[in-house]
């Protein structure tokens, strides 16, 4: 029922963990089944002085679904800036995974919630807006 | 040909049809195809076949050849029981069931309700055993049936339905059990268990999928659901599926003559099975009864971890097995049955079912010891919970 590429993620996965001291972490639940994701995110600047995510991980109490756009996510949004990782989309993890059934769709939005909720502490704990842009 | 070093631990989903009973069936579908209501000599072949493998059905349950009906599922025999019993005796109203009873159980009864049955869910204890003495409870003045069933599927608990088959008798009340996972590993003596209506299927005991049937003790009033040309008198009409018959048949005789040898075999494993998991693998724990369970069960949950992940990853490694978890069930739900056992959602999460059969070795089982906790570990090493409890 896996595409091959949801199965890889799963079975080699990437960016699990903790990251000490992150700048921003994201706990987010899931009510349909009851699973569970952290995201930990660490905070530096590029070369053009812009915020970008330096480091990313997750920790994942889920199906195989949930675990591989854990990874998934993490994937897309390392390097990228602020903004950029904040636009990215469940429709886009889901596509990069070569599609997922459509009972485990919920799954993915798990991803792309622990991730904004991660930006948003980073920019709560430094007194800022959270804008989805 | 699958690979043989492929270890198949599903045996409670589903068994190999046994090689022997292939070859029984096998001329029955080219050469003896006869339909069984036919008056030539095909069709007296097909009836001949049929009755005698009835013969060696009734036997093995110590009931008559008129008490067994084939029916083509333990879904369908399980529906037929409810229903049946519900249509011919409307004038009682009230029926009880466990509350770990398979979905086909659980449905029925519930439908039943919705046309105005009253129906009792029966609780368990924390290992899924019903206590006689609930049931007793239970019964009122306007109860038909009880249905519990003699394992349970998931955690292979095996319920005293002796004692509650003899509370029915006394209090005058029908007594159905699905015996789906124990026919053809556990005696059933329909007479001495007080049993008036069984469930059993053959493709749990290595015979074909598509033939159950349903055991009604003679004067049981119960009426068909399926209605026709008035087959097995009356109660199933079909044109019966005669090669599956004769496969039930050889199943049945086959796991008569090896019963004895073959559950000590089986029970020694899963003993095995279930020591060397406990003690490998720290917040691990057995699901279902210690000691009442069926010979070829090991149920465990794994804290911190989702089961329907850890059997992806166990099937990547050759071991297929099963789990109960709410992510790999069709409505996201936990397990009704570990639930009534009293775990909360989250421990009902990481459930892992191992259930042995005619073919699993003792290389296999250490093969699972070597693997699992392995496996347990690294499913660990992404979820959040267990680092929180190192
Ligand atoms: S995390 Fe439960 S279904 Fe995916």
């Amino acid at each position: 029922m896996y595409s091959p590429k949801t199965i890889k993620y799963f079975n080699s996965p990437k960016n699990y963990g903790k990251i000490k001291n992150p700048d921003g972490i994201g706990k987010v639940g899931n009510i349909i089944c009851g699973d569970v994701m952290w995201l930990y995110i660490k905070i530096g600047k590029d070369k053009k002085k812009q915020e970008v995510i330096k480091d990313i991980k997750y920790e994942t109490f889920g199906c195989v679904a949930a675990i591989a756009t854990s990874g998934q996510v993490t994937e897309l949004a390392k390097g990228k800036t602020i903004a950029e990782a904040l636009a990215i989309s469940k429709d886009a993890i889901v596509e990069e995974l070569g599609g997922l059934p459509p009972i485990k769709l919920h799954c993915s939005v798990l991803a792309v919630d622990a991730l904004a909720e991660a930006i948003y502490d980073y920019l709560s704990k430094n007194k800022r807006q959270f804008r989805k842009i | 040909m699958r690979s043989p070093t492929l270890i198949y631990l599903d045996y409670a989903a589903t068994t190999p049809v046994d090689p022997r009973v292939v070859k029984t069936m096998l001329p029955y579908f080219t050469k003896k195809f006869g339909n069984t209501a036919s008056l030539h000599s095909f069709g007296l072949e097909a009836k001949e076949a049929v009755e005698k493998g009835r013969k060696i059905i009734a036997d093995a349950i110590k009931a008559s050849v008129k008490e067994i009906y084939f029916t083509s599922s333990a879904s369908e025999s399980n529906n037929l029981a409810l229903k049946g019993l519900a249509w011919a005796n409307k004038d009682k109203k009230h029926i009880i069931i466990s509350s770990v009873e398979h979905d086909c159980v659980l449905t029925s009864a519930a439908w039943l309700e919705q046309q105005g049955w009253s129906l009792t869910l029966l609780p368990v204890d924390k290992y899924g055993l019903v206590d006689p003495k609930e049931v007793q409870k239970a019964i009122r003045p306007d109860t038909l049936a009880v249905s519990v069933m003699h394992a349970n599927n998931e955690i292979g608990t095996v319920n005293p339905i002796g004692e509650i088959g003899k509370i029915c008798r006394d209090k005058g009340v029908y007594f159905h059990t699905d015996a789906a996972q124990t026919f053809g590993k556990i005696p059933i003596d329909v007479n001495r268990l007080n049993i008036d209506l069984l469930t059993a299927s053959a493709h749990k005991m290595c015979g074909p999928k598509g033939v159950a049937m349903l055991y009604v003790r003679s004067g049981v009033r119960i009426r068909p659901l399926l209605h026709g040309g008035g087959h097995e008198g009356g109660l199933r009409s079909s044109t019966l599926n005669v090669p599956a018959i004769v496969g039930f048949a050889e199943g049945v005789k086959i796991c008569l003559a090896e019963m004895k040898k073959e559950s000590a075999r089986l029970g020694k494993l899963r003993d095995k099975l279930i020591k060397g998991a406990l003690t490998k693998i720290s917040d691990s724990h057995l699901n279902g009864h210690p000691k009442k369970r069926l010979p070829n069960n090991a149920n465990f949950r794994f804290s911190y971890i989702e089961g329907e992940a850890l059997i992806m990853m166990l099937d990547n490694l050759g071991i297929a097995a099963s789990t109960a978890s709410a992510c790999s069930s069709p409505k996201l739900q936990p397990s009704h049955v570990l639930l009534a056992c009293g775990l909360r959602p989250q421990d009902a999460h990481g459930s892992l079912r191992l259930s042995l059969g005619r073919w699993t070795t003792e290389s296999e089982i250490d093969k699972v010891l070597e693997v699992l906790p392995a496996v347990v570990e690294k499913l660990r090493k992404i979820s959040p919970f267990s680092s929180i409890n190192n």
